[in-house]
């Protein structure tokens, strides 16, 4: 039975998590490269949308949601959304059309190969990119997500809890990000030169816009306008005010000041660190786990990065993919039953065994992304190329890949 | 009983009010300063955002909505949300879960100390800034909320009909605003040197994600999604266009030229003014209301400011605090109970003992928030000091308080 | 003819053009520039990574003058741009061989003035 109150929230969910590929994300990386690369920073994200949107239509839905093949990945019965109708699937969503459960399910695939692209910021060529991301979305973006959400899929049956992707989303695209940041090496003149945000006002404006339609992203993955849907709304706002909070309050009492683009990048790390939390956690545990996610992330950043020097550019590991993680362990230590009865209880509710299985969850995600990542860098590397040559980086890509330049320097 | 479609409703309306402080306000209020502000500006709202967030959680909704105490104040029996589940509380919607109320009404206490920022923008120092808005929001907000819309509040026994916070947000944020203006004293070079904004196309996005986040915060107030919630949406859009229009109208008469500030300016006044009308006036009192704002509020902005030279650099009195006050006693007038049945009949239809009414609610709210705010700034002007330093406030806040740049000058 | 070339603190601009105004030296052009000299660049963190050396804000003053406005003119820029402090910037005096007005096709001290 469709209920027009679900379909509704999950209608509008749809645009929030569109609306945080563009302009969200495009706008949070776009201010933080410098004025020469903005146009093909924002056109990264731009163009992910539109590749992913006919990927996921013509197979994508399919390799991820479609019949089961072996626990593994999903057969093509649904190729060309064949057999995707509107009557609801109970194996996924019991009141709202199959269809707008398939593209919701679209903007998540969507996202989350534009969350690398903050590793490869300002010297990948845009030809390879193009490549990348379609190979990436297919080979590892849809089998990881059969195996977590997909009928049959083996960490699903496992009882692995991701409640909105912290899996799926983050720790795929964040750990594939190091792999690329590793791969592609550093920009030009890293580390010696200075590298700082062109408009920060931009990412300003991408963080908040981000934190916006993660509520569509968490809140919007109960697949109805209940209960559930209004603690995984809670829960987003509260981690990632905790986590922003936690940030400012690191660098002000460690570094020297507090700093807004410290706020927005605590905020994008709450919000990721909870993403597979929300939905099975109280506000309690939600504020723990921003603070945790704070903590830990700015090791990550302002630390590890800077100690190791790879030049994870816009950070798309140390957030995405170390925030994903700790959600994604998080989950094992403070779900409840108590708070969503379709979950389990976490170590700390009596199940220790959650935790197991959300270590074999992550530790499958890390190890199969990884190993496919860098087989896919390596294959375009030797066939087309990964980096634009030294002179194009100078010049900037925003010239030499899209023949544009995003601001006039007179009127 | 929970009803999907409304819980959908206001699932997204919390959403809406949300993106109103940031990026919304964050963006209208950004654009207004001079370039070596802005970041400082942007992150006032921004804390606020995470600050009320949790305070709102551990005891800011006990004292706002919770078991009356003395018809002042809510009592601490639900701090940490505390016996606020997941079943509705008929005293305040009967029809969506009572956390999904709470959230809602977080957004409204996140965005009122957010307005204040407005007067003090531009060297006000980040540490009285933090502490001055957790006690503001505790001592000032939180009780005024009470007395206008928990249950047994003095003003809601009394009948004063306040629908979507023009008391509660508009007229208490403004006096406070006008208090910190004067009491923190003018800019530097204020009245001397020009002080243009630096940058109208933020100020523009800002005041339309205003707009669009205002049907959240007036439509949503319906807390349903009924007839009472689209009749709110007609007179926020209609009040909102009057008002701008008007505005532009009376510069091209008094100045020569109607500008795009003044639209954007008229629009937000005439929101705020219709905010508490909302849901109990027609679509053309809502035109009435929207061309009588402008109106005063022009007056209050391009007249008495300039004659009175105090510096209230954002014009948050002038807007929020005069709009708030005229949309409050507006109300008293134009209410009627054919659009809102469970409200009452304003002077013109019958009833003039609403106005008076609603003229108790604001000289009760003026009063106490114009006294406490004045009581805070003292206390912590006397332990932190509220001015950053001469050469830091010529310097820019950015670097100063916050040790970044919004706009890098090379590359 | 002299050029003279101010290089001073942002927040000094409007005194010095008044004290040039007071001494009848009216024609000027002022540019936004950045520089740094012994007053160091500030620093700026972002997520963590110190950025030192960036250059500051300063106002740069163009005059072109005729010798006996050359001193009244350094005169006015020290008596109204100095602080004191380390940063108040340096005053710089050049020959200028020649100046030619468009509109008219005047040279020399003609043009200048």
């Amino acid at each position: 039975m469709i209920n027009s109150g679900d379909t509704a929230w999950v209608l509008i969910s749809t645009a929030l998590v569109m609306l945080m590929t563009i302009p969200g994300l495009a706008f949070f990386y776009g201010g933080l490269v410098r004025r020469k690369n903005v146009l093909s920073t924002i056109m990264q994200s731009f163009f992910v949308l539109c590749l992913i949107s006919i990927q996921w239509i013509l197979w994508g839905y399919s390799l991820s949601f479609g019949p089961d093949i072996g626990h593994f990945i999903g057969n093509l019965s649904w190729a060309g959304l064949r057999n995707v109708g509107l009557a609801p699937n109970p194996d996924y969503a019991a009141t709202i059309p199959h269809q707008l459960f398939m593209v919701y399910q679209m903007m998540f695939a969507v996202i989350t190969p534009g969350l690398i692209t903050g590793a490869f910021a300002e010297r990948i060529k845009f030809s390879t990119y193009i490549v990348f991301t379609l190979l990436w979305a297919t080979l590892i973006y849809d089998p990881v997500c059969h195996w977590v959400w997909g009928t049959g899929g083996w960490l699903k049956n496992l009882g692995v809890m991701d409640f909105a992707g912290g899996i799926v989303v983050h720790i795929t695209s964040g750990v594939s990000a190091l792999v690329c940041a590793l791969v592609i090496g550093k920009r030009r003149g890293y580390g010696r030169e200075p590298m700082s945000p062109h408009n920060l006002t931009l990412t300003v404006l991408g963080a908040g816009l981000l934190w916006f339609g993660w509520f569509g992203f968490n809140a919007g993955s109960a697949l109805s306008a209940n209960g559930v849907a209004v603690s995984a709304f809670i829960a987003t706002n509260t981690a990632a005010a905790a986590a922003a909070l936690t940030w400012m309050f690191i660098e002000w009492k460690l570094v020297s000041k507090p700093t807004m683009l410290g706020g927005a990048t605590g905020a994008v790390a709450g919000l990721a660190t909870i993403t597979p939390a929300s939905g099975f956690v109280s506000p309690f545990a939600a504020i723990i786990i921003g603070i945790m996610a704070a903590v830990i992330c700015y090791i990550a950043v302002a630390v590890i990065k800077l100690k190791f020097t790879y030049d994870d550019s816009l950070d798309a590991f140390g957030v995405h993919g170390v925030g994903g993680t700790i959600g994604a362990f998080a989950t094992g230590l403070f779900a409840q039953k108590l708070i969503n009865p379709a979950g389990a209880n976490g170590l700390f509710f009596g199940n220790p065994s959650q935790l197991m299985v959300q270590s074999i969850g992550i530790a499958a995600t890390v190890i199969y992304s990884v190993s496919v990542t860098f087989v896919i860098l390596k294959v375009l590397d030797l066939v087309m190329g990964l980096r634009v040559s030294d002179e194009e980086e100078v010049i900037g890509l925003d010239i030499t890949q899209h023949e544009e330049s995003a601001y006039t320097l007179l009127d | 009983m929970i009803n999907s479609g409304d819980t959908a409703w206001i699932l997204m309306s919390t959403a809406l009010v949300m993106l109103m402080t940031a990026p919304g306000l964050a963006f209208f209020y950004g654009g207004l300063v001079r370039r070596k502000n802005v970041l400082a500006t942007m992150m006032q709202s921004f804390f606020v955002l995470c600050l009320i967030s949790i305070q709102w959680i551990l005891w800011g909704y006990s004292l706002s909505f919770g078991p009356d105490k003395g018809h002042f104040i809510g009592s601490l029996a639900w701090i940490g949300l505390k016996g606020v589940t997941m079943a509705p509380n008929p005293d305040y919607s009967s029809t969506i879960p009572h956390l999904l109320f709470m959230v809602y009404q977080m957004m409204f206490a996140v965005i009122t100390p957010g307005l204040i920022t407005g007067a003090f923008a531009e060297r006000m120092k980040f540490s009285a800034y933090a502490i001055f808005t957790i006690f503001w929001a505790t001592l000032v907000y939180d009780p005024v909320c009470h007395w206008v819309w928990g249950a047994g509040g003095w003003l809601r026994n009394l009948g004063a009909l306040d629908f979507a916070g023009g008391t509660v947000v508009h007229v208490s944020s403004g006096m406070s605003a006008l208090v910190c203006a004067l009491y923190l004293g003018k800019r530097r070079g204020y009245g001397r040197e020009p002080m243009p904004p630096h940058n109208l196309p933020l100020t523009i996005l800002g005041a339309s994600l205003l707009w669009f986040g205002w049907f959240g915060f007036n439509a949503g107030s319906a807390l349903g999604s009924n007839e009472l919630a689209v009749w709110a949406f007609i007179a926020t859009n209609t009040a909102a266009a009057a008002a701008g229009l008007t505005w532009m109208f009376i510069e091209w008469k008094a100045t020569g030229k109607p500008t795009i500030l003044g639209g954007a300016t008229g629009a937000v006044a005439g929101l705020v003014a219709v905010t508490p009308a909302a849901g109990f006036v027609s679509p053309l009192s809502a035109i009435l209301i929207g061309i009588a704002v402008a109106f005063v509020c022009y007056t209050a902005v391009a007249v008495v400011k300039l004659k009175l030279a105090y510096d209230d650099s954002l014009d948050a009195f002038g807007v929020h605090g005069i709009g708030g006050t005229l949309g409050a006693l507006l109300t008293g007038l134009l209410a009627q109970k054919l659009i809102n049945p469970a409200g009452n009949n304003g002077l013109f239809f019958g009833n003039p003992k609403q106005f008076g009414i609603q003229a108790i609610g604001v000289v009760a709210t003026i009063a106490y928030s114009v006294t406490v705010t004045f009581i805070l700034l003292k206390i912590i002007d006397a332990i932190v000091g509220m001015r950053v330093p001469d050469e830091e406030e010529v310097i820019g806040l950015d670097i100063t308080q916050h040790e970044e740049s919004a706009y890098t000058l090379l590359d | 003819m002299k050029l003279i070339t101010a290089i001073i603190q942002p927040h000094k601009l409007e005194d010095v053009l008044q004290e040039l105004d007071k001494n009848e030296i009216h024609l000027r052009t002022v540019s936004d520039v950045i520089g740094c000299g012994r007053q160091k660049g500030r620093t700026e963190v972002y997520r963590g990574r110190k950025e030192t050396g960036g250059c500051l804000k300063k106002v740069r003053l163009e005059i072109a003058v005729n010798e006996d406005f050359v001193q009244p003119t350094i005169k006015a820029i020290m008596a109204a741009a100095k602080t004191g402090n380390i940063g108040d910037g340096k005053i710089f005096i050049t020959d200028l061989v020649e100046c030619i007005r468009i509109r008219t096709g005047e040279k020399g001290q003609e043009a200048i003035g």
